[in-house]
């Protein structure tokens, strides 16, 4: 038996049931990262820069340790010198060392016996700052003259002479540009801004960390991957990876925002000077928006050149982006994916990592990918309004499909960019008719996704249910999606399967839900253990008939012997050869692990219609339309949900949401009254049409379809909103102000 | 440390009793001290209605209600909807749209939409999106909740 190749026929997949977590979470009983409490347990709170960037004189936390209550504070003396790299990185940007680097830098926390003596111990640590020049912006950072944030910094990439806050270079093509723009009918140019955005969970950070003076001990925390948490927090802290077992809670959004690490290390540091004592950390809003990772904000010049008959014939890019006080903003990516879209000879990207005195900045879905394409997709709608040709048509003309060699290297295999279009084209939307200051707005984009470190593991139960344990937390319904790849190998209920997001001490390395993997990954690894339980139960049969377990089949959760050569006997069922698995072999599991490489990206196509207020300058979105290629939709209710939610996102990018900094470097919206993200009022029925062009590398043809549909948001709505006013705006977000000011014909 | 407050309330139904520091918001009353964690913070600033009940039948956020004020009074959460096993439709349809991916806001926006279909058992789509804009959702874009609602508000109408 063997169920190697691809499945085209399903029983389960692509079906909706009820996702299993669901009644915990409609009833309040799902355990989210703050939501557990243990006897003894303290509470912790964290000392945050009010400055950009200062010297730290002196920490005295003499006032706050005379507290009744106050059971621990620490320093950055706390924590191990000599890391290097990455983890130097992680430790400096947990806990400041000789300066603080941005406003909200941690600086000191304190472990009390109370949430509010916490708070109140933290406000009674006195710190003395000396104010350093600071800079925020990442194209006046990269000015002589600009501070610098810290020298050294660079990698070998970095030609010489550039400012000591560039910190990376990326520069790659191919082609001949000269010649390429010499094919043009037409060449333009733009330079363009997006703003830092951030990935706007609703669950704050939180943890609970238990070590004692052994260096050993829990932690409890709502993450996007615990293995990288179990990682990151013992380098900082020096002690061997395995000390911490490390649980994760439900999490409460991430979008990659949860995939590194902030006050965890710090719970456990307090955990350990309290003797033990498990200590919880929860952030606020505040601490949210100011001291965890927003995405990199962006300045971009894209320059392209297409022929009367809409043929791009080069594309020419430069990217600066600025990702905090640390090297890491998405650039390379950024470079990478520019122009990924289409087929085009002479292309040629180069990309600046700028340091700034701002948060270290995380992943945020598809990172780096959203900033391009709002510059690359408005030059092409730009030049197809020029020429006087569809967008649709256009980009059909210039599509990447199999056999392409993408603009990044390598050739395509099985993609469906040209079905999202074809399928934009023909939907309803793509026809409606417009009114007075309205306007529709077209624009593609790419993630590539990614496989990763992949561990799982399914066993049988006794009575033929099974259990499946994999080591991707459940962050928008994967939970189903495994349960329902479960059912399709095994060929039983959806309800006979029950998942579970193991701790680190169940698996081996899982690398986090994040790259849009866990349902290729996970659900090829869960695929694969499956199939190794059926060949158990197979043989157990075999052996029972007395036959050679190649004689076997297995079919609708039964084996069965695979034809009259082999023998006649009833089927046995999962459930009979689970009955009596504890003599004829003992327990039946089976385990797969990974980095599975057979990972495909997902194209998508957004059509957006629009209506700007002519007095206001304000957008509202009428119609949003989003088409992408899921390979196989495993749970299409939950794809749809990744559709819906991730053009929400970039809606919000697009029309209101950044980062403000003031003159004196410090965040002038950390709160979401503020930092303003789509309501339900601010937004239509957002329609989808799943596209699938299998992925050949999944058992089931599934492609990750996370982090795409952030990405042609913040051009489509830029387009439409050109279509609208007549006016081309190049800086995000698309506030009614500058909207305005664009309409009336001011600078913006 | 201020000394601390004695508040008799009552929470879906039940009599309960706290100890309170009068700086303490009803959310931080409902979690710490009753272990009601379906009510959850997301902003502390009123802003997200991750934390909204209902005091006295009027929604509110709990993170803008001191513990103190819950004296006397009935609070509402969402561990108070579902009628023993029986889900409230609102639940149930929830669940049934796929209206939930984290799952963080849920609580918050049912005991919401729970509220307006209690004063307007047909609402419009525009109507409902206006009552729920208070209540943040960062997954879904908001889409299948509004369907669940909907979907849910004419269930009950026919049942009624």
């Amino acid at each position: 038996m063997a169920l190697d190749g691809q499945k085209t026929a399903y029983k389960y997949i692509g079906t909706t049931p009820n996702r299993p977590d669901g009644l915990d979470k409609v009833t309040g009983r799902a355990r989210y990262g703050a939501d557990i409490s243990v006897p003894g347990m303290l509470h912790g709170a964290v000392v945050r820069s009010p400055h950009a960037h200062a010297k730290i004189v002196k920490i005295d936390a003499t006032k706050a340790l005379a507290m009744e209550g106050v059971k621990a504070v620490i320093t950055r003396a706390d924590f191990p010198e000599g890391l290097e790299g990455e983890d130097w990185d992680l430790q400096e940007n947990c806990m400041a060392g000789e300066k603080a680097l941005y406003d909200g830098h941690a600086v000191a926390a304190v472990a009390a016996t109370t949430p509010l003596l916490a708070r109140d111990a933290a406000k009674a640590i006195e710190v003395t700052y000396e104010i350093l020049p600071h800079v925020t912006d990442v194209d006046e950072a990269m000015k002589e003259g600009a501070p610098v944030i810290r020298e050294g910094a660079a990698d070998f990439s970095v030609p010489e002479g550039m400012h000591p806050n560039v910190v990376r270079y990326f520069d790659s093509g191919r082609g001949d540009l000269d010649k390429g723009f010499a094919e043009a009918d037409l060449i333009i140019e733009r330079s363009f801004t997006t703003e830092a955005a951030h990935q706007g969970y609703i669950e704050p950070h939180a943890c609970l960390g238990q070590m004692g003076a052994d260096g050993r001990g829990e932690l409890w925390v709502c993450t996007q991957g615990h293995w990288f948490m179990r990682r990151m927090s013992t380098a900082v802290l020096g002690i061997e990876t395995t000390n911490i077992r490390v649980t994760p809670s439900e999490i409460g959004g991430g979008f990659g925002g949860k995939t590194t690490i902030f006050i965890e290390p710090l719970s456990l540091a307090l955990s350990r000077k309290a003797g033990g004592k498990p200590v919880k950390m929860v952030m606020s809003r505040n601490e949210v928006l100011r001291a965890t990772g927003p995405t990199a904000s962006a300045s971009m010049d894209v320059k392209m050149g297409m022929t009367k008959d809409g043929r791009i014939t080069a594309a020419h890019g430069t990217f600066r982006m600025q990702g905090g006080a640390f090297a890491g903003a998405p650039v390379d990516v950024t470079t990478m994916l520019a122009f990924a879209n289409y087929d085009i000879e002479h292309v040629h990207h180069i990309g600046y990592d700028v340091i700034t005195n701002r948060p270290r900045q995380a992943a945020y879905r598809a990172p780096g990918a959203p900033m391009a394409a709002f510059a690359t997709e408005s030059v092409i709608d730009e030049l197809c309004r020029e020429l006087g040709l569809d967008p649709i048509d256009t980009r059909l003309k210039n599509a990447a499909k199999e056999g392409t060699r993408a603009t990044f290297g390598p050739k395509y295999g099985p993609i469906g960019f040209v079905e999202t279009l074809e399928a934009a084209k023909a939907h309803p939307n793509y026809s409606e008719p417009l009114g007075p200051n309205q306007g529709r707005g077209v624009a593609s984009g790419y993630w590539m996704n990614w496989g990763g470190e992949t561990s799982a593991s399914v066993a049988i139960s006794e009575d033929g249910s099974v259990t499946v344990s994999v080591g991707t937390p459940d962050i928008g319904g994967s939970r189903a999606s495994m349960a329902l790849m479960a059912a399709e190998a095994f060929g039983i209920p959806y309800e006979n399967v029950r998942v579970n997001i193991s701790d680190t001490g169940a698996l081996g390395v899982n690398e986090p839900t994040h790259g849009s993997r866990a349902t290729y990954a996970s659900g090829l690894a869960t695929i694969r253990a499956a199939e190794e339980c059926i060949g158990k139960m197979c043989k157990r049969a075999a052996d029972k008939w007395g036959i050679d377990p190649e004689a076997v089949v297995w079919e609708d959760g039964c084996a069965k012997p695979s034809g009259p050569n082999a023998g006649e006997f009833p089927p046995m069922t999962i459930a009979e050869i689970a009955g009596e698995m504890g003599g004829t072999g003992g327990p039946i599991s089976g385990h797969y692990e990974d980095s599975p490489a057979g990972f495909s990206g997902s194209f998508g196509t957004h059509v957006v219609d629009v209506e700007v207020d002519p007095e206001t300058g304000r957008t509202t979105i009428l119609r949003y339309l989003v088409v992408q290629d899921a390979g196989k939709a495993i749970h299409p209710a939950y794809v749809e949900g990744q559709f819906q939610g991730g053009a929400a996102q970039g809606i919000g990018w697009a029309l209101n949401e950044e980062y403000v900094y003031g003159p004196d470097g410090r965040l002038q919206n950390p709160v979401f009254l503020d930092y303003r993200v789509p309501v339900a009022s601010d937004l239509p029925m957002i329609d989808t049409v799943i596209v699938e062009v299998p992925n050949p590398g999944h058992p089931y043809g599934v492609r990750g379809v996370g982090e795409t549909g952030i990405t042609p948001p913040l051009p489509a709505v830029a387009n439409a909103v050109r279509d609208a006013t007549g006016k081309r705006i190049c800086k995000l977000p698309l506030r009614p102000s500058r909207v305005l000011a664009a309409i009336q014909g001011k600078e913006v | 440390m201020s000394k601390r407050i004695h508040v008799s309330t009552k929470v879906n139904g039940d009599e309960a009793d706290f100890l309170c520091d009068p700086r303490e918001t009803l959310l931080d009353c409902l979690r710490d001290h009753l272990g009601v964690m379906g009510v959850k913070e997301g902003c502390g600033t009123g802003d997200c209605g991750a934390c909204s009940v209902t005091m006295d039948g009027r929604l509110v956020c709990s993170c803008l209600v001191l513990g103190v004020e819950a004296e006397g009074k009935e609070i509402g959460t969402v561990e108070g909807m579902a009628d023993g096993e029986v889900l409230h439709p609102l639940q149930r349809k929830f669940i049934e749209h796929a209206a939930l991916q984290c799952g963080i806001c849920t609580p918050g926006i049912l005991v919401a939409a729970k509220n307006l279909l209690e004063r307007n058992p047909d609402p419009t789509e525009t109507e409902l999106r206006y009552w729920l804009a208070g209540n943040l959702c960062r997954c879904t874009g908001y889409d299948k909740i509004i369907r669940a609602v909907m979907d849910a508000a004419a269930e009950m109408r026919e049942a009624s």
